[in-house]
């Protein structure tokens, strides 16, 4: 224990002090660092995952922006009454091109993780318009602010920054954000290759009109929630935790 | 310089410290508290040889008692399925008529039909199948897509007017464009249907002949409808979306159609033939 009152030391010499201080921080560092390394083992390996199309992120970042996470989760935890009501419970892959991610901590309102082609679009722009129209009980506020048209001018500055945390998007990609962005809300017929770069994107346009509107942006995101992955194509071994 | 002494009032020894004659007790924890700590300590290091703890390189430590969450998940969803499996195996067996006819079963998928409906279809179709503007009510007896158990079973399974291939498909020709009729004739057709959604069709009226040329086909002579073209009825004062004859125009020339998910891509069989029945027994099954 004599050790422990060695304090004395360390209190009246500056370098020992210097070498007890960097010994803290390194140890204290190791502590936080190290089981990072192993983060990429935490991701279950599944197919389906891709990175958002121009839209879904435009959409995206209405969510973050009207504080949708105020009130909504995008979790399903791995417990009984959970999977009975929303599905199957909500893997970290499913997250992995989230920044930040959008798991939340409240809900007030339902969790949205596979929300995904529950209900229809006209639903979705009905709802968010005014949530009593169609849900009488609701005490969700009203957007219909977003029937504005989309300002997606810096799109692909959004994909670029995204790619540097490590989102796969590929050149391409960015180079046809603004292309996709309209082909998916506008086109009546759009080609293969957004399709190709964004496998389930739901095409057309939510609001029936001939702009890209946020509305377009938010429920393209909602609809792709959750839909990602196929779990009839999952062995529930392999994503065991 | 730093001498440890007794203090007599509180019977502790100082730490040894002075400042300008202010001396320090130096306290010790209560026993109780460094007991629970040293418990707390023994606790942990068997919880992290007992249980998933530590991260390694290529994952984390299993832990001795093999726990994983998502593992007992899937333990209690099997014993779940295990104790309703004497209810779901019949349902699983029986065609949806089979079960409306066992009253037992009839029951049980009453029952679970409502907590799947509450959940998945009263976001549109309402509390107890109540409907909306644009949700067709499901509580009475007018149905767009048939109203037998088997019909109802078909719509839900594959939806209406959806991305998938079975999905229930028809359009209503929009007659403000394209092959369009002029605003008079538009009102005249509108002013005839107003008329017989009141029972009382304007015979001999300009937009009967309008209606017997462009919309029997669908709606059929009386405007009873058809069920397979999932064409409404126009003979009574049941409105999807709007009635009157500021509504009818609206859908004459730029007609609203409604969606509805596929939900066997969500749902398992045994789930929508729970919810069939229900919806056949909201009150107004064919």
């Amino acid at each position: 224990m004599s050790i422990f009152k060695q304090h004395k030391v360390f209190e009246t010499n500056v370098f020992f002090l210097a070498v007890g201080i960097l010994l803290c921080i390194i140890v204290g560092g190791l502590v936080e660092v190290v089981p990072l390394f192993s983060i990429e083992s935490t991701i279950e390996k599944v197919q389906g995952v891709r990175p958002y199309s121009p839209l879904e992120l435009a959409g995206r970042n209405i969510y973050i922006r009207e504080g949708c996470y105020n009130c909504h989760s995008q979790m399903i935890r791995p417990f009984k009454d959970e999977v009975e009501r929303y599905g199957h419970y909500s893997l970290a892959a499913e997250s992995m091109y989230d920044h930040p991610f959008q798991w939340g901590s409240k809900r007030t309102g339902p969790d949205l993780a596979r929300v995904g082609g529950k209900f229809t679009n006209e639903w979705q722009v009905r709802h968010l318009i005014n949530p009593r129209d169609v849900v009488p009980g609701s005490i969700m506020p009203g957007y219909p602010h977003l029937k504005r048209s989309l300002d997606y001018g810096d799109i692909e500055a959004h994909l670029k920054a995204l790619s540097v945390v490590g989102v796969p998007y590929t050149a391409e990609q960015i180079t046809n954000a603004k292309k996709d962005m309209a082909e998916q809300v506008l086109s009546e017929a759009p080609d293969a290759a957004i399709a190709k770069r964004y496998p389930k994107a739901r095409m057309g346009s939510a609001m029936g009109t001939d702009k890209v509107t946020e509305m377009d942006a938010l429920v393209a995101y909602l609809q792709i929630l959750g839909t990602m992955v196929d779990f009839t194509k999952v062995n529930p071994e392999a994503i065991r935790r | 310089m730093a001498t440890i002494e007794k203090d007599a009032v509180s019977g502790q020894n100082t730490t040894g410290h002075e400042w300008d004659g202010i001396k320090e007790l130096n306290t010790p924890l209560p026993k109780w508290w460094v007991y629970v700590f040293w418990a707390c300590t023994v606790w942990a290091i068997g919880y992290w040889i007992a249980m998933p703890a530590w991260p390694t390189p290529n994952g984390f430590t299993k832990g001795m008692l093999n726990y994983s969450s998502r593992g007992s998940l899937d333990e209690d969803l099997k014993a779940q399925k295990q104790s309703r499996s004497a209810w779901l195996t019949k349902i699983e067996k029986a065609s949806v008529e089979e079960i409306e006819k066992d009253k037992a079963l009839l029951q049980y998928a009453m029952v679970g039909g409502k907590v799947i409906f509450g959940e998945n279809c009263s976001a549109c179709h309402g509390a107890g199948g109540s409907g909306a503007m644009g949700y067709p009510r499901l509580a009475d007896d007018e149905w767009l897509w048939g109203g037998s158990v088997a019909e109802i079973e078909q719509t839900i399974k594959f939806g209406v007017r959806n991305a998938n291939a079975n999905s229930r498909q028809s359009e209503m020709l929009p007659f403000g464009t394209g092959d369009k009729l002029a605003d008079q004739q538009v009102g005249q057709l509108a002013d005839y249907v107003v008329s017989m959604a009141g029972k009382a069709p304007a015979k001999g009226s300009p937009g009967e002949a309008i209606f017997a040329e462009r919309c029997v086909a669908c709606h059929a002579e009386d405007g009873s409808g058809n069920k397979d073209l999932g064409a409404p009825a126009l003979n009574n004062q049941l409105w999807l979306f709007k009635g009157g004859k500021d509504g009818i125009t609206a859908q004459i020339t730029k007609p609203k159609h409604g969606s509805m998910p596929a939900w066997s891509e969500r749902l398992d069989a045994s789930t929508i033939k729970m919810l069939a029945v229900y919806v056949h027994n909201l009150g107004g099954g064919k």
